[in-house]
């Protein structure tokens, strides 16, 4: 049947375009931030903003 | 810090410890439900029947409920410190607050394991659903898999790289109907509304009550796990949820509840109309069961809700694996367990976007160059060494920290009962597991004890070793 060697093609065709949004937007993050903001994440943030731990 | 406005749409995931982008904390107590029970689900679709084939219907029904008590014990050890060590990284995070940085490094690799194989085994099983669609609707010769498997990684992954809130809104909405449509089935053949089609008292005398006798019942704990595998993924929403306290034990509680009781309306529906010996040939036999005791009531609406059930399901487990895995590697890197790069955080969609994007060639490298049951045995051994971690960490946890110490969101009951339970059972399910897979279990132990040494001695130098303890705790009783 022609109909899913078409759905074929598109699975081909619509992973290739989700892979590329993807890198595209990497690269452009990248180039945009500074390293020093995009690894800026640190643990725990919540709790040192509402929790002394006092019971 | 008493003044820092933490409900401030300009402060959101950003804090008084410098961080400039941090994960978005949107989620709710549904969110992360649908996490957990969305990477469990498609045990109750497929996998799980292969407990049947180790040891008859009986044997799987022990199976299910021992693993069900196994998982209990998890949910309710992981809700306790999670809740507390509300971070990116669950077990992980756990691991290296509580026990000590080698542990915490193994943990972390159990994680990016367990989920990245699960993931490529939801593909793999996405790819052949696509291709049962096809032979029925007409398709002539072979539908190549390949291209549904790779779109399924990639349009999961960017889903995820997009943001976290539409990633589980999705996976809450297609678990929901995944769940649902295990319901309708049982009301529907079991006599509840129309006829009944259940044959327990044929299919399950003599013989066939238990083939192998006690031994296979051991046997089936193995594949009892699948009823459950995942449910501990929840933990890694800790970062992303509002109220931690609150919404993790809610979430995962409530996700073991659905899940027993899915886990036993599945094993009920199914025997009662499939043959063990047909039930427990998951290769050759009954691939789907539920699909294929919807087909075998002779309802199109039931094939057609069971059909989309399964796709559903395998859809939401993938989705989760691929949340679940990033946060992991994501945590290690954020705190030098793996190169630092890997702790970035997209400044627009505030997710972990590079770990994301790392894992997406190794679950493809997976999905497409090794065989299902492989992957998923690797998947499971990965699982179970992090089950095996939970009641040693809790019991350390209670001591280092007792009760009314630290601020818990949720307190587990009878401590140490649910520890002691949980590292019985993981014996008896190694125990089972080397029965059938000793050789991987031996590998898969060979590779951690390897990689074990490599962070001994290279890793651990470069580890920020004061940055990495964040919770604002008491010293441990004792130091």
């Amino acid at each position: 049947m022609q109909t899913w060697n078409y759905l074929e093609y598109a699975a081909w065709g619509l992973s290739a375009l989700f892979g590329l949004a993807m890198l595209v937007d990497w690269f452009r993050t990248d180039t945009t931030y500074s390293e020093d903001v995009l690894t800026s994440s640190r643990e725990g943030e919540l709790e040192a903003m509402t929790e002394e731990h006092k019971v | 810090m008493a003044q820092t406005n933490i409900g401030s749409k300009t402060m959101d995931g950003m804090g008084p410890k410098g961080t400039k982008v941090g994960l978005l904390r949107v989620l709710g107590p549904a969110h992360v439900w649908a996490l957990g029970v969305g990477i469990v689900l498609v045990g109750e679709y497929m996998g799980w029947n292969f407990a049947v084939g180790k040891g008859g219907a009986y044997a799987a029904l022990i199976a299910c409920w021992f693993a069900g008590i196994l998982y209990t014990c998890v949910a309710m050890i992981d809700s306790e410190v999670t809740s507390t060590v509300a971070a990116a990284g669950g077990q992980y995070t756990q691991a290296k607050h509580i026990v000590g940085p080698l542990m915490a490094f193994n943990v972390g690799l159990y994680l990016v394991f367990a989920y990245t194989m699960l993931e490529a085994g939801n593909a793999i099983t996405a790819g052949y659903l696509v291709s049962v669609v096809a032979g029925m609707s007409g398709h002539e010769g072979a539908l190549d898999q390949r291209p549904f498997i790779i779109l399924v990684i990639m349009s999961l992954a960017w889903l995820n790289y997009r943001g976290v809130l539409a990633t589980l809104t999705f996976n809450l909405i297609i678990t929901a109907i995944a769940f649902v449509a295990i319901l309708v089935l049982f009301v529907a053949t079991t006599g509840i509304v129309g006829a009944s089609i259940m044959q327990h008292g044929a299919l399950m005398e003599g013989a066939a009550a238990l083939p192998y006798g006690w031994i296979g019942i051991l046997a089936a704990m193995h594949f009892g796990l699948w009823f459950y595998l995942g449910i501990e993924g929840t933990t890694q929403a800790a970062e992303e949820v509002r109220s931690p306290a609150r919404a993790l034990p809610f979430g995962t509680l409530a996700g073991i509840m659905t899940l027993l009781i899915a886990a036993t309306l599945t094993w009920y529906v199914c025997v009662g109309v499939l043959p063990w010996e047909f039930l427990g040939d998951g290769v050759n036999g009954s691939v789907a069961p539920l699909f294929d005791t919807a087909r075998l009531s002779g309802s199109t609406g039931l094939v057609w809700l069971l059909g989309i059930g399964t796709l559903f399901a395998t859809l939401a487990s993938a989705n989760g694996c691929i949340n679940d895995a990033s946060r992991a590697w994501f945590s290690m890197g954020r705190d030098k367990y793996l190169p630092g790069w890997f702790g970035a955080v997209h400044p627009t969609y505030r997710t972990p976007y590079r770990a994301i994007i790392f894992l997406v060639p190794i679950a493809l490298i997976f999905a497409l160059g090794a065989p299902l049951d492989q992957v998923i045995t690797f998947s499971i051994l990965s699982g179970l060494l992090g089950y095996t971690f939970m009641p040693l960490n809790i019991i350390m946890f209670r001591r280092k920290w007792p009760l009314n110490s630290i601020k818990r969101g949720y307190e587990h009951p009878f401590h140490p009962v649910p520890a002691i339970v949980l590292l019985s059972l993981c014996a008896i399910t190694f125990f089972a597991v080397f029965l059938g897979y000793g050789t991987q279990l031996v590998a898969m132990i060979g590779f951690y004890i390897v990689v074990s040494l490599w962070f001994h001695f290279w890793r651990y130098r470069f580890v920020s070793r004061g940055a990495q303890f964040t919770m604002p705790w008491p010293k441990p009783k004792g130091y």
